[in-house]
């Protein structure tokens, strides 16, 4: 199977400071991808390369069999693959309901600002379409409130449903349980990656909570240093010594147990 | 080269002048993050108190140097009523607010205060000529100086020299850093923001009033002197980068090179004689 | 289906053309004037809901007026038809190209730039000889397709085709707010980030406000010419950019109509206070705007909001 994702000798310099070298990954299509390592190690680095924020020093992307290395994030997004942050990037103004609504509006008006100019936001279709988005994301609840006044947890999940609104295939998620308490952790990324799952998406996610890695991702990355050091099933991983010594710490054995971070 | 050297202090008064009038308003742009449209009306209060009271001075025979220094002094004290009432009266009801609303409310003032100054001194326009008599001149080879124009150079580079010192070896410039850097993480130290905003703008309105009183003598001391101002000043502290004294010292050689770049030109080209 | 406010203001245009007929000339003078003014503001408020003020709409404001004082005196062409159309194309051209300047600011710089701009024409303007300088010259009145009115009479043709223009273009930016690209506004406030990474230029988008809004301020200063029958530089000084923030925080981002109805207001209470005080109407609007933003700071347009939800008009879920 081909990968949907294709990354080749990826490097990038800033000066004499090497954020990122000799990246090789090929992620097969609905793979779910835990990536993982200290602050500093490259992960921000290779994710704002893929979402086209920083350009390639060297190397090549290739999504769905096309080269996108250092093409704009517009055009980047536009093709297909999509992002969330880790400081949630929604409209705080506008209520959730007008918030996806938004992002959906902007999904149906491809051709630009003056096909935007002509269609009339609230339509039936972009309504129908916003409300399900909320349903998949278990917050249609908070439809009618303003986004400044939601719980942290309910802003990650508008900024994801509103990355994924105009249908990517591959979704980069940053840090999506930061911030976000240990009992509602589970909860959040359950949901997230139900709802991805549901869409046929792509997933790959930066984590530093290794019990959220552990449980929900098919593959783990881990980065060190500008470069991926360890990559394969989560168990294996996370078990590796190295790993262990690098980035996640040992697994403690405690009476009650608790998360484990990098 | 005695042209050369005209045109070279043509231009360095023309910088002095910028750069004058463009003090206080990037000290208050830097600190408070406040376009302060009403900069123009400090200038305007200056020149005429400056005006005003220097001349009645002068007419009364007292000695010449006590008259400059009233200038600078009839400036302070401007600054200092103007800027406490405006401050604590009127801007600190906005702080918070969208920065160009405390702009706009800084114009809503500047309105205001362009008819008290109608209310007071009428539509009069008042005349300081001592100031230049007493200068005199200063004669190199062929050419004729004004010393009152030397005076302002020197009296500018003092005040840019005097406010670096002030900002980098003292401990209330080293305050004021702090809170033109972040003044949350200024706040969160202990600092007075509060206190550091008010003392900020009162200095800043002694230091437009400043620039209307030394300039009184050069100028037609009459209504509409702060509205032409402003702009010069907001043009000499957006190019020289905003709040910064050497910022404000680069804007007024840079506006001050291309104004006398475009006065050339305009000898050549018959341009309108009327200026603003 | 047409929605209540359309029919509200259809119905408002109606009524105040044909009560136009019975006013005194000075009231119809000023409330053209008003309404030339309130298309720029138009355009402010804009640019205002993506959180952008510029200080020096007056550029478009003199090019429209301009246009149509040259083209009137030395392109021997009169009718207001093509000296309007002149006028809208010179400034969209304008905004245009200064917009590719422009968009790539945001808040103080982007006020300071767009002040800058407005204020290199107003020194060309002062400097040129041949426009009159300072002082600027006369318009003539123009004609109307080949029409021309006589006495008191092209007072009223001209207020009516303003009134025309109004309402037609507060149906057309009525409708663009509805548009995907007008509600992105209040989206560019909140985060271009969000907006960029969803698929949209934001720059771009600014660009097409920038456009939309200095057109309507040259149509805006091309019926100010007709309607003063002059022109002078101070139509690009940093003064007049003021007035229209001014009447830009007093009508408020919210609502089509208030620019209109706040651009009246402001033009009837500067008309009382240099009647009433002569030496302190300067004070007055001074007092006016900080009362403004202090107690009604959406502006007189929040008024509306609030009217029409006491009398229940209002529908749920229309967002501003």
């Amino acid at each position: 199977m081909s990968a949907i994702l294709n990354v080749r000798e990826l490097e990038k310099t800033f000066g004499s400071l090497i954020a990122a070298h000799n990246i090789n990954i090929a992620v097969p299509p609905l793979q779910t991808v835990g990536i993982i390592g200290a602050n500093g190690a490259g992960k921000t680095t290779f994710v704002n390369m893929i979402t086209g924020h920083l350009r390639p020093t060297k190397g090549s992307i290739w999504f769905e069999g096309r080269d996108i290395t250092g093409r704009p994030s517009r055009e980047i997004t536009r093709l297909g693959i999509a992002r969330s942050f880790q400081v949630p990037q929604i409209f705080a103004s506008l209520t959730v309901l007008e918030n996806i609504c938004t992002a959906t509006a902007i999904a149906r008006t491809t051709s630009g600002l003056i096909h935007q100019a002509l269609t009339p936001l609230h339509s039936s279709a972009i309504l129908a379409d916003s409300d399900s988005a909320l349903e998949l994301f278990r917050i249609a609840g908070y439809r009618h409130a303003l986004a400044a006044t939601l719980p942290q947890g309910a802003r990650k999940l508008l900024d994801i449903a509103m990355a994924i609104a105009g249908a990517p295939r591959v979704v980069l998620l940053d840090e999506p349980t930061s911030g976000i308490s240990i009992e509602e952790k589970f909860d959040l990324m359950a949901v997230v990656i139900a709802a991805l799952k549901r869409r046929g998406i792509t997933v790959l996610f930066v984590e530093h909570d290794m019990d959220i890695v552990e449980r929900y991702a098919d593959r783990v990355l881990a980065f060190y240093d500008g470069t991926v050091i360890a990559d394969g099933p989560p168990v294996e991983t996370l078990e590796n010594p190295r790993i262990q010594e690098l980035i996640s710490g040992p697994k403690l054995k405690l009476a009650v147990p608790n998360g484990r971070h990098a | 080269m005695l042209t050369a050297f005209a045109i070279l202090t043509d231009g360095l008064v023309y910088a002095a002048y910028l750069f004058l009038i463009a003090i206080g308003l990037t000290l208050i742009f830097g600190v408070m993050r406040i376009l302060n449209v009403t900069h123009g009306s400090f200038y305007a209060f200056g020149a005429y108190g400056s005006a005003i009271a220097v001349g009645i001075y002068f007419d009364r025979g007292f000695p010449a140097a006590g008259g400059f220094l009233l200038m600078v002094l009839v400036a302070m004290v401007i600054g200092l009523v103007l800027g406490l009432i405006l401050e604590r009266g009127l801007l600190r009801l906005f702080y918070g607010k969208d920065e160009v609303i405390v702009v706009l409310v800084t114009y809503a003032a500047f309105l205001i205060l362009e008819d008290v100054i109608k209310l007071i001194w009428g539509p009069n326009s008042y005349a300081l000529y001592q100031p230049l008599a007493l200068a005199g001149t200063i004669d190199v080879g062929s050419l004729v100086l004004s010393g009152y124009d030397i005076g302002l150079i020197v009296f500018a580079s003092l005040l840019a020299i005097g406010a670096s010192f002030a900002l980098k070896r003292t401990r209330w410039g080293h305050l004021l850093t702090v809170v033109i850097f972040d003044r949350e993480i200024a706040a969160a130290l202990g600092i007075n923001v509060t206190a550091v905003y008010t003392i900020t703008f009162v200095i800043g309105a002694m230091l437009g009033a400043l620039g209307g009183a030394v300039m009184a003598p050069k100028i037609a001391v009459t209504l509409g002197i702060g509205v032409e101002v402003i702009v010069l000043a907001f043009a000499v502290v957006a190019i020289g980068g905003m709040g910064s004294i050497g910022g404000a010292l680069l804007g007024a050689l840079i506006v001050a090179n291309a104004g006398l770049r475009l006065s050339i030109w305009c000898r050549r080209s018959s341009c309108s004689s009327s200026t603003r | 289906m047409v929605s209540r406010p359309v029919l509200f203001g259809a119905l408002a245009l109606i009524i105040v053309a044909v009560v136009a007929l019975a006013l005194p000339s000075w009231l119809v003078s000023l409330t053209t004037l008003a309404f030339a003014n309130a298309l720029v503001v138009l355009g402010l408020i804009i640019l205002w809901r993506a959180g952008l003020v510029p200080f020096g709409q007056a550029l478009f404001y003199a090019i429209g007026a301009y246009a149509v004082a040259l083209i009137d005196r030395y392109g021997g062409m009169h009718d207001v038809f093509v000296l309007i159309t002149a006028a809208a194309v010179l400034s969209a051209f304008a905004a245009f190209l200064t917009g590719f300047l422009l968009a790539r600011y945001r808040e103080i710089f982007f006020a300071m730039l767009s002040l800058a701009m407005s204020m290199i024409l107003y020194g060309a303007l002062v400097k040129t000889e041949t426009l009159g300088s300072t002082d600027g010259f006369h318009v003539e009145a123009p004609t109307y397709l080949g029409y021309a009115p006589q006495g008191a009479m092209h007072l009223l043709v001209l207020f009516w085709l303003v009134l025309a223009f109004s309402a037609a273009s507060a149906l057309l930016v009525f409708l663009y707010f509805r548009s995907v690209a007008g509600a992105l506004a209040v989206p560019v406030r909140d985060s271009e980030i969000r907006l960029e990474f969803l698929g949209v230029s934001v720059n771009g988008l600014i660009h097409l406000n920038l456009v939309i809004s200095g057109t309507l301020a040259g149509i805006g200063g091309a019926f100010a010419a007709l309607s003063i029958e002059h022109v002078d530089p101070n139509m690009a000084y940093w003064t007049t950019s003021g007035g229209f923030v001014f009447v830009t925080i007093l009508a408020g981002a919210g609502s089509v109509a208030a620019a209109f109805v706040g651009s009246f207001v402001f033009e009837f209470l500067k008309s009382i206070a240099y009647d009433i005080l002569p030496g302190t109407w300067q004070i007055f609007l001074g007092a006016v705007l900080l009362v403004t933003i202090l107690f009604l700071p959406e502006g007189l347009g929040s008024l509306f909001g609030r009217l029409r939800q006491r009398l229940n008009l209002k529908p749920a879920n229309v967002s501003s």
